[in-house]
């Protein structure tokens, strides 16, 4: 890691830690390091910073770090640290609105695939009111080349009636659309 | 009793023989199942990605619809269960959110339902006496994952670190239930990608973990966890070089096995890509 000025990065960065804190309820400055998060997480193995030292380079600035890392895109928000923290801080949450703040601002190199398995299923959601599984697959199939490795286990599943050849649509779509609109609005403001 | 019914989109794809079990275990307990007219999707793991309105917003037009019944909720899918649970202490508790909710749908929620994972409600209402067949000693691990036993203070869970609702009613009724350490491991299911070579790690390890404590076949009430650990249990075997052939089994087929309905009607003998019927018959509980 390179080197930083604690100070100069917390003074940068405050508003935005802060800001995390606000939209996710959780106190990252009560962290005390102990670690039970990062023993615990069955992720950790795959992560450039494991759990408890995203928390501290929250509460020292290290934002970008952060939001560049592979870490929150690694998390399977199984909330397996959020449950164990003695300090009672929903690190899995936090994880949510680093991942959304990092959309939001771009840096999305790590969570490219993610973030199209993300929109084809709201999308799914959106026009039919419930996910429709195999358009699923085949769109992030065509969108990611090919990185929904199920594909393969395509035929099988169907044999065994467990694939819907058509969507299903709701009556209530309408009112998807605005729950939809509502969450633009609100991100807007 | 009757209940809500929200099957989710699993059941209604992937995880057909859980529905099939849900619907034939209710039935001979008298529980009655209607299910949610017009239900949308929970939103899974995309919408809390996504937007926290949305993750609440998105599975909270079911509970609307489900109040608007009158009746309790009732849950097979973990990940929906989990969904539903956030959905409805968030719009119990955050103004805002439940405002927009009244002026989408017209009606004001008052969290009148309750949202009951549906172990809880097979096991509130199981009935000792209906019961026609054991489990012959028939070794198994229950693996309850991450979303039917996380946020704990949410999901009711009796004990996030060591939970037993499904293992004391299946030693009840007759199987050898072996108690392992993996119960409430992440098998990676909630990732949006799955990743050839970090899910399949977890996948490994839950399936060494449970050959290793003695299972004949490992329980679970996920659509997710079954999709992992069955579907892709031969990815696994080609990957580490090691053959497990160790069948996964809805809790709902094992129960509905006890209750009588025969294998077919639970989909135990079509649905599966780890034949469990060889090692059924070989317990004789078919
Ligand atoms: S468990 Fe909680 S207090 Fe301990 S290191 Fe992790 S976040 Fe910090
Ligand atoms: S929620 Fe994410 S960070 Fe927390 S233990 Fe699970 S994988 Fe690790």
């Amino acid at each position: 890691m390179r080197e930083v000025s604690v100070s100069h990065l917390q003074a940068k960065n405050d508003g935005y830690v802060r800001k995390i804190e606000e939209e996710s309820g959780q106190k990252v400055s009560q962290c005390y390091q102990c670690g039970k998060c990062s023993g615990g997480c069955p992720m950790s193995f795959a992560m450039d910073y494991p759990p408890n030292q995203i928390m501290r380079m929250l509460q020292v600035g290290l934002l970008d770090e952060v939001l560049n890392s592979t870490t929150i895109w690694v998390c399977a928000s199984c909330l397996t640290c959020s449950s164990r923290c003695p300090r009672g801080i929903d690190i899995a949450q936090v994880m949510d609105n680093l991942r959304i703040l990092a959309t939001k601002q771009g840096n999305t190199a790590k969570g490219k695939n993610a973030l199209i398995f993300h929109d084809v299923f709201l999308n799914s959601v959106k026009n039919n009111g419930r996910l429709y599984e195999l358009g699923l697959a085949m769109q992030v199939n065509l969108k990611t080349g090919n990185l929904l490795k199920d594909a393969e286990l395509g035929l099988p599943m169907f044999l065994k009636g467990k694939l819907k050849l058509l969507p299903h649509k709701i009556k209530g779509t309408d009112e998807i659309n605005k729950i939809f609109a509502a969450a633009k609005q609100m991100e807007a403001e | 009793m009757k209940y809500a019914y929200y099957p989710g989109c699993s059941l209604h794809a992937t995880a057909a023989e859980f529905d099939t079990s849900t619907k034939a275990v209710c039935s001979k307990l008298g529980v009655e199942l209607q299910e949610i007219p017009d239900w949308n999707c929970c939103g899974a793991s995309s919408a809390h990605n996504t937007s926290h309105f949305l993750a609440s917003a998105i599975p909270g037009r079911n509970l609307i619809l489900a109040e608007k019944l009158g009746l309790d909720v009732a849950s097979p899918c973990a990940a929906c269960y989990q969904r539903l649970k956030v959905a409805d202490h968030q719009m119990k508790h955050d103004d805002q959110l439940r405002q927009k909710m009244t002026e989408i749908t017209g009606h004001n929620y008052q969290g009148k339902s309750q949202v009951k994972n549906v172990v809880d409600v097979i096991v509130e209402n199981f009935d000792l006496n209906k019961v026609t067949k054991s489990l012959n000693k028939l070794k198994v691990v229950c693996y309850y994952g991450c979303l039917m036993v996380r946020p704990g203070k949410l999901t009711g869970i009796d004990n996030p670190e060591n939970p037993q609702t499904m293992d004391q009613i299946l030693e009840k009724l007759g199987a050898e239930v072996i108690q392992w350490p993996y119960k409430a491991e992440c098998c990676g299911g909630s990732l949006p990608i799955y990743d050839a070579d970090v899910s399949i790690k977890l996948v490994w390890d839950i399936l060494r973990v449970a050959r290793d404590s003695g299972a004949q076949a490992i329980v679970t009430a996920c659509p997710l966890c079954m999709s992992n650990l069955d579907m892709r249990q031969a990815a696994v075997e080609k990957k580490y070089g090691e053959k497990f052939n160790l069948p996964v089994l809805y809790f709902t087929e094992l129960v509905g096995l006890a209750l009588g309905v025969p294998p077919q009607g639970l989909g135990l003998t079509d649905k599966h890509f780890v034949e469990p019927m060889d090692c059924l018959r070989s317990q004789k509980v078919v």
